[in-house]
């Protein structure tokens, strides 16, 4: 090699070298923002968290604020969230996977759907505030809010059913048509079984999504202060306060947290931080659990 | 087939779907067999076919709130007056200092994320090793895992602070720590994607360039990246779309003063801050400023589905 070519080759690998050093560098800044904000969180309101905080209503003075109607309100969210999302989610997946492949329905549900997915959530907050609070009168209730976050993550739950539809191979189709099994029993005895991991992974990441949404809630109403609980649909006499929940007016956790966040003082904002930390524990142990589900899932099935 | 207890139920099936009931055991199994499907196939489109629904709740409730708000207010003031003060006893209703707003922190989100995403990207597609790419990809996926609103704390109560200390005179609301803290959200979603689209490219390519003495930034940059462009514009439009519609980071750090100005430093409020800020107070149903919060809101709609239509169109040439 000469010397002009050992000189080339030298300063092409040390820009190899500079570049492999600036992605480096910039993943970092990426993490260690998310390891700053982590640590932020915990410094200011770690110390806020106790048993106090987790059953006590908002107050006007922060010592003696808790999140109690807002978890629960977020939880009681969720499950109209999860109980109306899910199904309809797995079920249009099925639909779109299975059945109408190549219609001209599809391509137009298909470019819909994958549309929805990039309109800003609270575009869904004022199609909410419109058609669920005034058009069908449901008000600023639990059913109002849960719906609003189902339609919300509607089109990651009909996304990851098909992808994980999509990874079961033909052979297991045409193995089970050839037995002589219909078509619905193909898809609910195989193809629902061996997708199941892949369609819970898309599950918890949209739930894990809907409990940290925001601004769609605030748009139908949700409101900020509130001192009571839902009624248990338990509460005696027994079956006519089986429904009250539904209309129930709610609090969710982030909403909360917006709430303390905008106070001007400083001991507002340590509740800000304790409610952040238990919402951030929320949304990153879902997460961790999706990724764990995806990880046995690829290693246990192997085609 | 044991066709006893069953052929009843199929009869009653194949009568429902309309077909005459015979009393062959296994023509009532295929019958009831047929139904099962038939109403399975049914009830499945019909779920498919909500998506369809919601879309056009959407488009339904923002045209008609808005047709009503520019039966008060004319579209040319709303595209040119440069004052948004509809809950004022003076009222003007130009959206131009919104989109300015938005447009702002967008463009400051875009600065941060789209050079680092790419960065990220090419450096787990095309350097890093295989098992460091397998832990960092979910690591830096979990960024988009944390709720908005924390990130709006943050923002305010963190990088605002930290701000200050370099720019002189930051005021406590301002786009600029907004916008940061938005690119660094939006990291992950040009980052995964770039990365998908990068590693797409046939490992041919790679082993041609390589072949030819070209080093891996060579490679990297001047072979795997231009055959991968649209899936990498498809990867910066969501982030676009994403960085429109964010509203609580701004809503909590950026302020609510609707404010015509091209200087991140400022405070202002940007279209979805504003539509937090109605809601948050209480507006009678049908007056003019409940229906102004929809009317920016097909604003935002048209913008997003602008960037939208051209990211799906990208990634269809994406996968041809």
């Amino acid at each position: 090699m000469d010397k002009q070519t050992a000189k080339i080759v030298a300063r092409r690998k040390l820009e190899d070298r500079i570049f492999n050093a600036l992605g480096i560098f910039c993943t970092l800044v990426a993490l260690s923002t998310l390891a700053l904000l982590l640590g932020d969180l915990l410094v200011t309101g770690l110390s806020r968290i106790d048993w106090q905080f987790l059953t006590s209503f908002p107050s006007r003075k922060a010592e003696r604020s808790g999140i109690l109607s807002s978890w629960v309100g977020s939880l009681v969210v969720m499950c109209v969230t999860g109980c109306t999302a899910v199904p309809l989610g797995i079920a249009a997946g099925v639909y779109m996977e299975e059945y109408g492949r190549k219609g001209r329905i599809n391509t137009i549900i298909e470019v819909n759907i994958a549309n929805l997915a990039g309109v800003p959530s609270i575009i869904y907050g004022l199609m909410a505030l419109g058609i669920f609070v005034y058009y069908l009168g449901l008000g600023q209730s639990v059913l109002a809010g849960g719906l609003t976050l189902a339609v919300l993550i509607l089109p990651i739950v009909i996304v990851s059913t098909r992808e994980a539809l999509r990874t079961v191979p033909v052979q297991i189709r045409e193995a089970a048509y050839a037995l002589g099994a219909s078509k619905w029993q193909v898809i609910s005895h195989h193809l629902l079984r061996y997708s199941l991991g892949g369609i819970s992974t898309g599950v918890i990441i949209a739930i894990s999504r809907a409990i940290g949404e925001t601004a769609p809630l605030i748009t139908i109403g949700a409101l900020t202060f509130i001192a009571f609980l839902p009624t248990s649909p338990l509460a005696e006499p027994f079956p006519e306060h089986l429904t009250d929940w539904l209309h129930s007016p709610f609090a969710v956790l982030p909403i909360q947290m917006f709430n303390w966040t905008s106070r001007p003082t400083e001991d507002f904002h340590r509740n800000a931080a304790a409610a952040g930390i238990i919402l951030i524990a929320v949304t990153l142990s879902l997460n961790a659990v999706a990724i764990f589900v995806r990880h046995r899932v690829r290693r246990h099935i192997k085609w | 087939m044991k066709p006893t207890a069953t052929v009843v139920a199929a009869d009653a099936g194949s009568l429902l779907a309309g077909k005459p009931a015979r009393s062959d055991g296994i023509t009532a199994f295929v019958a009831r067999r047929r139904f099962v499907n038939s109403v399975a196939a049914t009830i499945m489109f019909a779920a498919a076919a909500s998506s369809i629904v919601i879309t056009c709740g959407i488009v339904a409730i923002l045209t008609f709130e808005s047709a009503t708000f520019f039966s008060h207010v004319s579209l040319l003031d709303f595209l040119t007056d440069t004052m948004w003060t509809p809950l004022f006893a003076d009222a003007h209703f130009g959206i131009l200092p919104l989109v300015a707003g938005t447009l702002v922190t967008t463009a400051v989100a875009l600065f941060i994320a789209l050079p680092m995403g790419t960065i990220i990207a090419v450096y787990l597609s095309e350097f890093a090793p295989h098992k460091v790419r397998e832990v960092i990809k979910p690591a830096t996926e979990l960024l988009s895992a944390v709720p908005t609103v924390v990130y709006g704390y943050f923002a305010l109560q963190f990088v605002t602070p930290a701000l200050q200390h370099v720019v002189p005179d930051l005021p406590t609301f301002n786009m600029l720590s907004a916008g940061i803290v938005m690119g660094i959200m939006i990291i992950p979603y040009v980052s995964s994607l770039s990365e998908d689209a990068l590693r797409a490219v046939p490992m041919l390519l790679r082993e041609g360039s390589y072949g030819m003495g070209a080093s891996r930034i060579q490679t990297a940059f001047k072979v795997v990246m231009p055959s991968a462009v649209s899936g990498m514009a498809a990867a910066y439009i969501l982030g676009i779309s994403r960085a429109i519609g964010e509203t609580m980071i701004v809503a909590v750090a950026a302020g609510m003063q609707p404010n015509l100005t091209i200087d991140p430093r400022q405070p202002a409020e940007t279209i979805t801050a504003y539509i937090v800020q109605v809601s948050l107070g209480d507006l009678p149903h049908g007056s003019v400023g409940y229906q102004s919060i929809f009317a920016a809101g097909a604003t935002l709609f048209l913008m997003t589905l602008a960037f939208n239509v051209l990211g799906h169109y990208l990634r269809k040439r994406f996968r041809h």
